[in-house]
């Protein structure tokens, strides 16, 4: 509707066109070609959907020669809009001098928006490709290290996908 | 004698309309999945046939929920009446010619009504009743909006439903459905049968359009357009008395398809089969099943419409109705009068 209440027209239809007819039969073609197309679903349970690199899965924390690289900076728990993350730094005689004492991620807070991986200065919070998380009470639902560290040889899809597209 | 031939008829057609009814649910289903890449209901039974059971199932153990300010008689009452409407109109459908059991001579009709395109009309009309009430009796904005919207919507295409029909009444002479098949198994010509579709060509499309209007089905299911009105009339309903809505919106569809068939399509008429010299018996097997099948074609076009086209607006709907489905029908009783009077004389 234009302000003077008129009804503005991108493309002034036809008389065939104003039938309907004609077109609701091209729909109903279009519709009934559409039945013998193969079908996309996956049968859940039974069949399992493996996600591609760019899936944003479960956020976790890479492991590299047996430690995690986070140095505890806590960028991430700082941008992460869900208040999902708690960090706690000590120190440490290695390289990186810093690392987290305590790291925790509510998997029941996480919203999977993946901020926590765009803002790692080191590349140690990624998201993973695992989607299935069940859990039974809150404590439960809160991950510590034991269960958030994965290899960097394991996330190496995702770590790859990251290097090419950011 | 009669009455047992009577209840054995309601029996059987009152059977075949509810598992029609549940397979249609299940074809729906199934079409519109194919449609739309999916798979569809596929757990239960063979592909999913018996889903429906499982719903009914699920809807009897639900708690049947009545808003705190409804008028709690008319709620229980709006569903039944859809119900008992949907499934009284079939009685009057022909859907075989007449058979030939131990030496009885059976029209394949339940009720021989001698009206029966003014009963289809009025028993069409009461549907609205259902929906109407069962939107006012819910105290609910959304669900009285429904209510509105159904009694305007069927005030608009009853119109042009009758004025389509007078078209083939005055075809048939007569408004007995039975009369009306028989004059479709003559041929035009001798080799087009002289199906009303071929015939009324603008009375079918009118018809068939309000038919649409006329089972709230998509693209005129204004009363129960879910992103606007949330469920429409049925928003309050819980547990088997929403089952008896969804259950009489597809034996409506059935009737509906039904009627356009006997109306339209030559009902029970096989072309050309009376011609085979197949013994009278097989002969109205065989016309039974011609009508099934052409019940199931139209059915199946019902469910395509559906998943093809999108609602309509409720001004579109209005304008639809009234400036070009009702002056075109008026048109097609006036071109068909000419016509037979220019014929017959
Ligand atoms: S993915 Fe988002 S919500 Fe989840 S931990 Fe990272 S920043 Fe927080
Ligand atoms: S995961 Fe990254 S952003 Fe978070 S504390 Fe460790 S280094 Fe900092």
């Amino acid at each position: 509707m234009g302000s003077n209440g008129q009804i503005i027209r991108k493309k002034d239809l036809n008389f065939w066109d104003r039938l309907y007819i004609p077109e609701i039969l091209k729909g109903l073609v279009l519709t009934f070609r559409q039945m013998f197309k193969p079908e996309i679903t996956v049968q859940f349970p039974e069949e399992r959907f493996t996600p591609p690199a760019q899936f944003r899965g479960r956020p976790v924390l890479v492991e590299e020669n047996g430690v995690e690289r986070c140095v505890a900076c806590g960028l991430c728990s700082r941008v992460c809009p869900a208040l999902a993350i708690e960090v706690q730094a000590s120190e440490t005689e290695l390289a990186k001098e810093r690392f987290p004492i305590k790291f925790e991620i509510n998997m029941v807070r996480c919203i999977f928006c993946g901020f926590c991986e765009e803002v790692c200065p080191e590349e140690a919070i990624i998201m993973s490709n695992e989607y299935l998380l069940v859990f039974n009470n809150q404590q439960e639902a809160v991950f510590g290290k034991d269960k958030l560290l994965k290899s960097a040889a394991e996330m190496h899809d995702r770590l790859e996908f990251l290097r090419q597209h950011r | 004698m009669e009455l047992f031939i009577v209840a054995a008829k309601i029996v059987v057609v009152l059977g075949v309309l509810l598992t029609g009814a549940a397979l249609t649910t299940w074809a729906e289903r199934k079409i519109s999945a194919f449609i739309q890449n999916r798979v569809g209901p596929n757990r239960i039974g063979w592909a999913g046939i018996f889903q429906i059971v499982a719903d009914m199932v699920k809807l009897v153990m639900k708690e049947d929920i009545v808003p705190k300010s409804a008028n709690r008689f008319v709620h229980d009452l709006a569903p039944m009446i859809s119900l008992t409407v949907a499934m009284s109109t079939f009685a009057v459908i022909p859907f075989g010619n007449t058979i030939e059991i131990a030496g009885q001579n059976i029209k394949l009709m339940v009720a021989d009504v001698n009206v029966g395109v003014l009963y289809i009309l009025a028993m069409t009309g009461m549907g609205v009743y259902g929906v109407t009430l069962a939107g006012w009796s819910s105290n609910n904005k959304y669900s009285l909006l429904g209510g509105l919207r159904s009694s305007a919507q069927l005030i608009s295409y009853e119109l042009s439903m009758g004025m389509s029909l007078i078209g083939v009444i005055m075809i048939a002479g007569s408004v007995r459905l039975d009369q009306i098949v028989l004059q479709q198994t003559e041929y035009v010509g001798g080799w087009l049968p002289a199906w009303n579709i071929f015939l009324q060509p603008v009375g079918f499309v009118t018809f068939l359009v309000s038919a649409f209007a006329e089972t709230n089905r998509l693209p005129f299911d204004l009363p129960e357009a879910e992103p606007e009105l949330v469920g429409g009339y049925h928003t309050e309903y819980s547990g088997m008395k929403f089952g008896m809505f969804m259950l009489s919106e597809y034996i409506n569809m059935i009737t509906a398809s039904a009627v356009v068939t006997t109306l339209f399509l030559g009902g029970w008429h096989l072309p050309f089969a009376e011609t085979w010299g197949l013994s009278p018996f097989t002969l109205a097997l065989l016309q039974v099943g011609t009508f099934a099948a052409k019940v199931i074609c139209m059915i199946f076009f019902f469910i395509m419409i559906r998943w093809t086209i999108p609602r309509f607006r409720y001004d579109q709907l209005m304008k639809l109705g009234w400036k070009w489905m009702l002056p075109l029908a008026i048109a097609n009783v006036l071109v068909t009068g000419l016509v037979l009077l220019l014929t017959t004389n």
